[in-house]
């Protein structure tokens, strides 16, 4: 049995196997149930949807991917500086908290980070007139494609970063103390040690960022100053929310999965195959090996990386204080608002980690078992296909699910279990990316340990991956919670006044002159957000 | 913990399920949020209703009156909904068209709104104007036309609203087309220079006036009056427009399902009296459509009064929505 790794195969029926099927399966179900509703809706009359393929969509779906593509290098290049940065200084004070701030932007409505960006770098912002020297003039503003992509960096460069940051964390110390005695340089230890490490995860990485920025809405047409900077998620919804047309809605749908699905393709085949290292930590210390100017280098890059995502955060936090906050904190509505988001949001996040977790295992269970060099398509699926939940509008999936709920019993009663499982699956992605790469270092040390002392399912989680496990899922468990958090899309569609959750609440209250309020949710929010990363890095510490 | 979440699971579900029971001697009004919003009308609405005649009042609602109507093309004949409150004139044709509605038959009180009403199905309770709304600190001389909108200053930059994303957004546009008829290509032409950005809603919209983003933004003539009366101040201003100001009408319906509860036509009733029309102005922030028993604060005198009321009928925004939308579109995407 323990000739070499051809001959462990896995058998065809590991429960790591099953598991990852089954949330395969809940994914699809709920991607294709989506699109089968908004079918049977259009039932024989698809006039729209070939009405819907025209001159102007194809400049919408180019500029579409244009900006998602430009986003990506923007936020996902930066990225991999700074958490190599943050993963070199491992002690200094504030760390801890600008890390934490890090995960705030995902809670964040689109509209109040908006908001937050112009404060800076707008016609009225901070910067406009030290940015109107520097154009020579009148300071126009972000509008157009530059505010695009600072919004879409100010979401997703602290993504990146702390999912890198996620993956760096799965290098053995033995080897930095190994590097550390062969007297090993910066530029040695990146290449042999850290740039490894993000590698693996940079396709994956890149890919959620990608879908993160292709359907973005209310940024692109907030910030992209009109029609000529619009994305197919906005024909989407309007085909919707407007026309009431579901066989457009359902081909732009699948034109928007399709392209992104290329595109997605290209980007996780740019990666290579490494596989994680294998040794066994012994030693938990650290080995600086930093010249001088590296050091300040470094200390650099992490102070502008901070003020770039504080700023804007700065200016929600100010926003904020100027609310009656005494009075929002006594208001029911907050109150009840505040408790139907954790309430929904952790058990989605509880759910997403689950889910998550089964997937990775999967993968690494079929990479592991199989013979030939090609993935099978399950082992795709489970690791990298899940992630294309998130280029189906939540329009799409509200809408759908609608339609087949009426036909099942009370829309109503099913709407909470419905914004929960949804949001589930909408983490997946992003869990994933902080599951997958200790999951599969833990693997590569333990897989043929526990194959010659026959430990599997529960125990081989409960005594072998699971200690190792605990701290990624941790993460993974905030971060899921925190984008559940700051959900609008599913929860416009499915939640009635009965279901408030704080951004809707936001938005209700944007939306009938009540500015102040807004901005103390969204600061309400932010902080629940930062609370939720204290609490999970806590936990994760505790465990490991 | 697994008990913690199942305890929180049943607290969240609990109203729901006896929500969703249809109690005898009630009466389910579908509407759009802010109506309902602790500080709109709905609550007052609701209680004043419920002390007449002693049911219950239940309020379903969605985003606004485009998502109220898609709601019910979803929901079709099993819709729970005896009352529609909070379609607009530009809604109406389609939402005739489902075949839900019902007349409204006799009402008691009369219906004021400015060019007068006649319509078996639905019946008004509120109207306003679209304005530009513009910040008195900002901008000194503000636009007194359209014509002075379309051809003034490209550097006083207005945000607008999408109008294949909200009601506003719509409005601009048949209100543009409205004053140019066939010449609203050019006029959209010129005023693009001046528009700073076009946002999916009226939130965003507005947000970038009360921050200092831009110094005008499409919205209501009544906008002002919110600021004068909560928060004291006559910073925002709208601006009167010689060619006149386009008009919104809020309307409600009964329908087939309503018909058949004695309450609903009660409810239509109760809507056009003074006790539901009190309510109105100050918190649905429009021009009540019928008779008031308190009179308007003072502020709303101060408001701009248009000189004329633009309006195109529903059918003809039925017709026409796509092509004018579509000419939009292609101007604002060269």
């Amino acid at each position: 049995m323990a000739l070499g790794d051809e001959q462990i195969g896995v058998a065809p029926l590991d429960g790591r196997v099953a598991a990852g099927a089954v949330a395969l399966a809940a994914v699809a179900l709920v991607a294709g149930g989506a699109l089968a509703g908004l079918v049977f809706q259009a039932g024989s009359d698809w006039s729209g949807a070939f009405a819907a393929f025209d001159l102007y969509l194809l400049r919408v779906a180019r500029f579409t991917l244009f900006q998602a593509v430009l986003s990506t290098v923007l936020s996902v290049a930066p990225a991999v500086v700074v958490a190599r940065a943050f993963s070199r200084h491992p002690k200094f004070p504030g760390r801890a908290l600008m890390l934490r701030l890090f995960a705030v932007p995902l809670a964040l409505p689109a509209i109040v980070a908006a908001l937050g960006v112009l404060a800076l770098y707008g016609r009225a912002g901070i910067f406009s007139g030290a940015l109107a020297k520097l154009a020579g003039g009148d300071w126009s503003g972000v509008y157009g494609l530059s505010g695009i992509l600072i919004a879409h960096v100010f979401f997703n460069l602290p993504l990146a970063t702390r999912l890198f940051l996620q993956a760096l964390d799965t290098v053995p110390d033995d080897q930095w103390r190994l590097a550390a005695q062969l007297g090993m340089g910066a530029r040695p230890a990146f290449r042999f040690l850290e740039w490894p490490a993000m590698r693996a995860s940079l396709p994956g990485i890149a890919g959620l960022v990608f879908m993160l920025c292709v359907t973005s809405f209310t940024i692109v047409l907030m910030l992209g100053g009109g029609p000529r900077a619009t994305t197919l998620e906005v024909a989407i919804y309007q085909a919707l929310r407007f026309d009431f047309d579901p066989a457009r809605a359902v081909a732009l749908t699948v034109m928007q999965i399709v392209l992104a699905l290329v595109i997605f393709i290209a980007i996780t085949r740019l990666g290579g195959n490494y596989t994680a290292m294998a040794n066994l930590s012994v030693t938990r210390r650290r080995y600086a090996m930093d010249g001088k100017g590296e050091k300040s280098f470094d200390l650099l890059v992490i102070a502008v990386a901070t003020l770039f995502v504080a700023g804007p955060m700065a200016a929600v936090v100010i926003a904020g204080l100027g609310a009656d906050l005494g009075r929002l904190a006594a208001d029911e509505a907050v109150r009840c608002a505040c408790f139907t988001s954790l309430a929904l949001a952790a058990p989605a996040a509880f759910l997403s980690a689950g889910l998550s977790l089964a997937l990775v295992a999967c993968r690494r269970a079929l990479e592991y078992g199989r013979r030939q060099r090609r993935a099978s398509w399950l082992e795709w699926a489970s690791g990298s296909g899940a992630s294309l939940i998130l280029v189906l509008p939540p329009t799409v999936i509200g809408a759908g699910w609608f339609i087949i709920l009426l036909r099942l019993g009370d829309v109503y009663a099913a709407a909470p279990a419905m914004v929960i499982a949804v949001n589930a699956l909408m983490a997946i992605p992003f869990a994933v990316r902080v599951v997958q790469p200790a999951y599969d270092a833990a693997s590569a040390r333990n897989e043929r340990l526990c194959g010659a002392l026959g430990i599997a399912g529960w125990n081989r989680l409960r005594l072998i991956d699971g200690p190792v496990l605990s701290r990624p899922l941790g993460t993974a468990f905030a971060f899921a919670m925190a984008l559940s958090l700051g959900d609008l899309g599913v929860i416009a569609l499915f939640g009635s006044d009965r279901v408030q959750t704080l951004p809707y609440l936001l938005m209700q209250r944007m939306g009938s002159y009540r500015t102040e309020d807004a901005a103390g949710i969204a600061l309400l929010l932010g902080a629940l957000c930062l609370g939720l990363m204290m609490i999970s890095d806590r936990l994760g510490r505790n465990a490991a | 913990m697994r008990g913690t979440i199942s305890l929180l699971l049943a607290a969240l579900f609990a109203p729901f399920s006896a929500g969703a029971a249809v109690a005898e001697g009630s009466l389910t009004i579908y509407t759009y949020e802010s109506f309902t919003a602790d500080w709109g009308p709905g609550p007052i609405v609701q209680k004043a209703f419920e002390a007449e005649c002693s049911c219950n009042v239940r309020f379903v609602s969605v985003t606004d009156g485009v998502a109220l109507l898609n709601r019910l093309k979803l929901e079709g004949q099993s819709t729970k909904a005896d009352i529609v409150l909070g379609l607009d004139t530009n809604l109406t044709t389609d939402a005739k068209a489902t075949g839900l509605f019902t007349p409204h038959g006799d009402l008691t009180n009369e219906v004021d709104v400015p060019g007068g009403w006649s319509d078996d199905i639905f019946v008004p309770y509120d109207y306003g104007y679209f304005a530009v709304v513009y910040d008195s600190e900002k901008l000194k001389d503000p636009p007194k036309s359209m014509a002075e909108l379309v051809d003034g200053d490209p550097s006083e930059k207005i945000a607008i609203e999408d109008p294949r994303t909200s009601t506003p957004g719509l409005g601009l546009v048949l209100w543009i087309r409205k004053i140019y008829g066939d010449k609203a290509t050019d006029a959209w032409a010129k005023l693009k220079g001046r528009v700073l950005t076009v946002t999916p809603g009226w939130s965003e919209a507005y947000g970038l006036l009360t921050k200092g983003e831009a110094p005008m933004v499409l919205s209501y003539t009544t906008s002002p009056a919110y600021h004068m009366i909560e928060e004291k101040t006559d910073r925002y201003k709208a601006a009167s427009f010689a060619e006149g100001h386009y008009m919104q009408i809020e309307v409600a319906g009964m329908t087939k399902k309503g018909a058949e509860n004695p309450l609903a036509g009660k409810f239509l009733d109760f809507m056009t009296g003074s006790k539901f029309q009190d309510a109105i102005p100050e918190t649905n922030w429009m021009y009540p459509a019928g008779r008031t028993d308190k009179p308007l604060d003072p502020a709303f005198g101060q408001l701009v009064k248009p000189a004329k009321s633009l309006i195109y009928s529903s059918d003809e925004v039925a017709k026409n929505r796509k092509a004018w939308v579509d000419e939009w579109l292609s101007v604002m995407s060269r």
